[in-house]
């Protein structure tokens, strides 16, 4: 670069021509510094105040692990229990596989034990004596002597002795905990079990094109029904995964959304014609009603959720009574500042022709003003299907108050990742469809 | 109006002039029908939902509404300084032992003789909640922002990626986030606050880089023109431009996470929420109102604050519109 020399005259020249530039106040010199010293202060009272560190040191972080992998993988946790020189897998009420079921990873052997395959060179073989781990296809035997199960000597750290029983940890494929009466063995897969059919079902266990085939072309395996309708009706009711349920709440909370906002349009439209200055005269009026608005916006919408899951019980009525006296406020809000900015030529010319008040804000008014009412509600509409989910959780009933129970077990985060998957589906598909909307309403040129 | 013409005023036009009629009382009544076929469909759809969530809730309509009153009426404080005992935490007259009308035992001591009301402090705590996770929120939107922006960032991959995780993040349940980080770190204000911050992230970033994206272009290219290297750029051509809007935008952001970290608090995350959906759940009538009459106030003072502070950076802008997009 050129070497950019003033001289004493320029220097005059330019102090004089742009004297903002020069002399800058105090805080346009150092007001972002300020600001930047004064947040990071702040944030660091709350850092303490929280109690940041102890809160993250005390977490459950080994725990953390599992409950991820549980949104994308499903873990078969069978007891394969010692009884009477014999061992003997129990499940728990949550199991993956129907009664006497071939299971590939879990065979039984040859001497009355069973072999739990972890991988291709990993896998234990299970008797009441003795329990042969292998680890990379090399053999570490735990004995198992009166109450205790012993680690071998040279063990690899993925065997740790734990008091009297022995853990092996086999990574994602799981892991296995020796005990003197028992094997506890988490074996774990890629994807969700059971997601189409539950045990029970007929069609439980068959290829996609196996079900296909004995939903359209096979023999009827119910009487009274078509077997695609037996397919849907076990699908809808799939014990684990409760499909006709969770669409159920999900329609709950869509329902919410769009009966709440509907209604606060509805209502919204007159209340702001009062509202406006322009249009109503009275004073009075005009401040009491915008008043009015305000107070129903204030009032957070989960304290008309509570109040009226209180009054309803929970499910979508309160929700859509919540989302109706929040947005009545809101949106009579937006509405009436539209209806202030409209342009007085259209009414001035219906009045002069002779017409009635009431049609003089219908052909004057109305046209001018119902794209941004419409583009306002659909925008409302929109955020509304998402903060339904949240009211819902509080009480309201639909997807929410499902997606926190499952939370709450602690077992059930593959069943939070499908709803999950389920609320981002139908929020993408509704900002479209509103997106879409909107721009048929508004013409190109967008908001 | 003028389209429900007979056809006896019209009588002295011409040829052309009456296909012309014509084709107009056509379009009118085709555009009718539509309106009414609409309207219908629209009824249909709205009696149906109705009659659906009607059927789902666990009270009927129609059987609470008379029982409706009675609540309202089992919801009143024995005497209106009720409200205020409960506000400030002083003992109640009516004290019977039941924790209904024990305001003391929740009071915050800060030195041996001076406590802070328990309501204030949960309120002090949601606040805190509510403006870590904006900054926090703001700052990762800020960074995320000028990468989804079509006219600083070339590569269409960069741009379509930040994107998406904009959009994953505005749409992912918040609850989800603060119910995951629950189980994990255990219930508090930690958990709201990741997730709460992690909802604007995708909310102000969308709105932040169409800021971006409406700037003007001629500073940036004075810039380029003297060899500016892209930071540069963003700071001395886009920045200035844009910080205003920003900063609107961030307090607009205030406002509605005050709301949402309540909410969260009712799910488990601490603070006034959490508090309030108790002793709403337990009729405690005095301890409702006073939560009742704390948050409005609150509300209405931060609404209030924000929006002159709002109008003193960028003038009369109505940034209500913004709502909906958030």
């Amino acid at each position: 670069m050129s070497n950019l020399a003033v001289n004493a005259a320029d220097r005059e020249r330019l102090l004089d021509a742009y004297p903002e530039a020069f002399h800058r106040s105090f805080m346009q010199r150092w007001g972002l510094a300020i600001a930047a010293v004064a947040v990071f202060v702040y944030l660091a009272f709350c850092f303490s105040f929280f109690n940041v560190i102890p809160t993250f040191v005390n977490g459950n972080w080994d725990r953390a692990g599992i409950y991820l992998q549980d949104w994308y993988s499903w873990r078969a946790q069978p007891r394969l229990r010692f009884q009477n020189g014999q061992v003997v897998p129990q499940w728990t009420s949550r199991r993956q596989y129907p009664e006497g079921a071939a299971i590939d990873w879990l065979k039984p052997a040859s001497n009355g034990g069973y072999t739990v395959i972890f991988g291709n060179d990993d896998r234990l073989d299970v008797t009441p004596s003795q329990v042969d781990v292998y680890i990379d296809g090399k053999l570490y035997p735990v004995a198992i002597k009166g109450d205790r199960a012993i680690l071998p000597a040279g063990a690899p750290a993925r065997m740790v002795q734990d008091d009297n029983k022995v853990n092996v940890r086999f990574g994602f494929a799981g892991q296995a905990e020796i005990r003197s009466n028992q094997v506890y063995v988490q074996r774990r897969f890629l994807g969700w079990a059971n997601f189409f059919f539950d045990t029970q079902s007929p069609f439980w266990g068959r290829s996609f094109t196996g079900v296909a085939g004995l939903m359209f072309f096979g023999e009827r395996i119910d009487p009274a029904q078509s077997n695609a309708s037996l397919a849907l009706d076990n699908f809808l009711n799939n014990g684990s995964w409760q499909h006709g349920d969770i669409l159920s709440k999900l329609m709950q909370t869509l329902v919410m959304a769009f009966v709440g906002t509907l209604f606060a349009t509805l209502l919204a439209f007159p209340l702001a014609f009062v509202a406006a200055r322009n249009i109503t005269t009275s004073r009075p009026v005009n401040w009491g009603m915008k008043r009015l608005f305000d107070f129903l916006r204030s009032i957070d919408m989960l304290i008309w959720a509570l109040f009226f899951t209180r009054a309803f019980g929970p499910g979508p009525l309160p929700g859509i009574a919540a989302i109706f006296f929040t947005d009545t406020g809101a949106l009579g809000k937006v509405y009436s500042e539209a209806l202030e900015n409209v342009d007085d030529k259209q009414r001035e010319g219906v009045k002069s022709v002779g017409a009635a008040p009431v049609i003089v804000q219908r052909y004057g008014v109305v046209p001018q003003v119902l794209p941004i009412f419409i583009s306002q509600s659909l925008y409302f509409w929109e955020s509304n299907t998402r903060s339904a989910t949240v009211i819902g959780a509080v009480g309201a009933g639909g997807i929410g108050l499902k997606l926190l129970e499952s939370m709450k077990t602690n077992a059930d985060w593959d069943k939070v990742a499908y709803m999950v998957l389920l609320i981002l589906l139908v929020v993408f598909v509704f900002d479209n469809l509103s997106n879409a909307l909107r721009s048929r309403v508004m013409g190109k040129k967008g908001h | 109006m003028a389209h429900v013409a007979g056809p006896a005023q019209f009588s002295g036009l011409q040829e052309s002039s009456r296909t012309i009629l014509d084709h107009y009382q056509q379009q009118v009544r085709t555009r009718r029908i539509y309106t009414v076929v609409s309207i219908v469909v629209f009824l249909i759809v709205l009696a149906a939902s109705l009659d659906f969530a009607n059927n789902a809730n666990s009270g009927k309509f129609f059987e609470r509404l008379p029982y409706f009153f009675d609540f309202i009426k089992s919801f009143v404080p024995n005497s209106p300084l009720e409200i205020f005992r409960a506000m400030f935490d002083l003992p109640s007259p009516y004290a019977d032992g039941s924790i209904k009308f024990d305001y003391t035992s929740d009071r915050v001591w800060i030195t041996d003789s001076f406590y802070i009301p328990n309501f204030f402090y949960q309120l002090a705590i949601t606040l805190n909640i509510a403006i870590v996770s904006t900054i926090l929120g703001s700052t990762g939107a800020f960074l995320l922002c000028f990468f989804a922006s079509s006219n600083l960032v070339g590569s269409r991959a960069v741009r379509w990626g930040v994107r998406r995780i904009m959009e994953i993040m505005r749409a992912f349940p918040e609850i989800v986030i603060a119910g995951l980080l629950a189980a994990i770190l255990s219930i508090g204000p930690i958990a709201a606050i990741i997730a709460v911050s992690f909802h604007t992230i995708g909310a102000l970033g969308k709105l932040f880089f169409e800021v971006v994206e409406n700037a003007d272009m001629k500073p940036d290219e004075g810039l380029r023109a003297s060899g500016a290297s892209w930071l540069e750029r963003v700071r001395f051509a886009i920045l200035p431009q844009v910080l205003p809007n920003f900063v609107s935008y961030t307090l607009l952001r205030t406002e509605i996470n005050v709301r949402a970290s309540t909410i969260i608090g009712a799910v488990g995350g601490g603070g006034i929420g959490e508090v309030f959906s108790l002793s709403i759940g337990r009729d405690h009538a005095a301890k409702t109102y006073a939560i009742i009459i704390l948050l409005l106030v609150t509300v209405i003072c931060v609404d209030q604050f924000s929006a002159w502070l709002r109008r003193r950076l960028i003038g009369k802008q109505s940034f209500e519109f913004g709502r909906g997009a958030a």
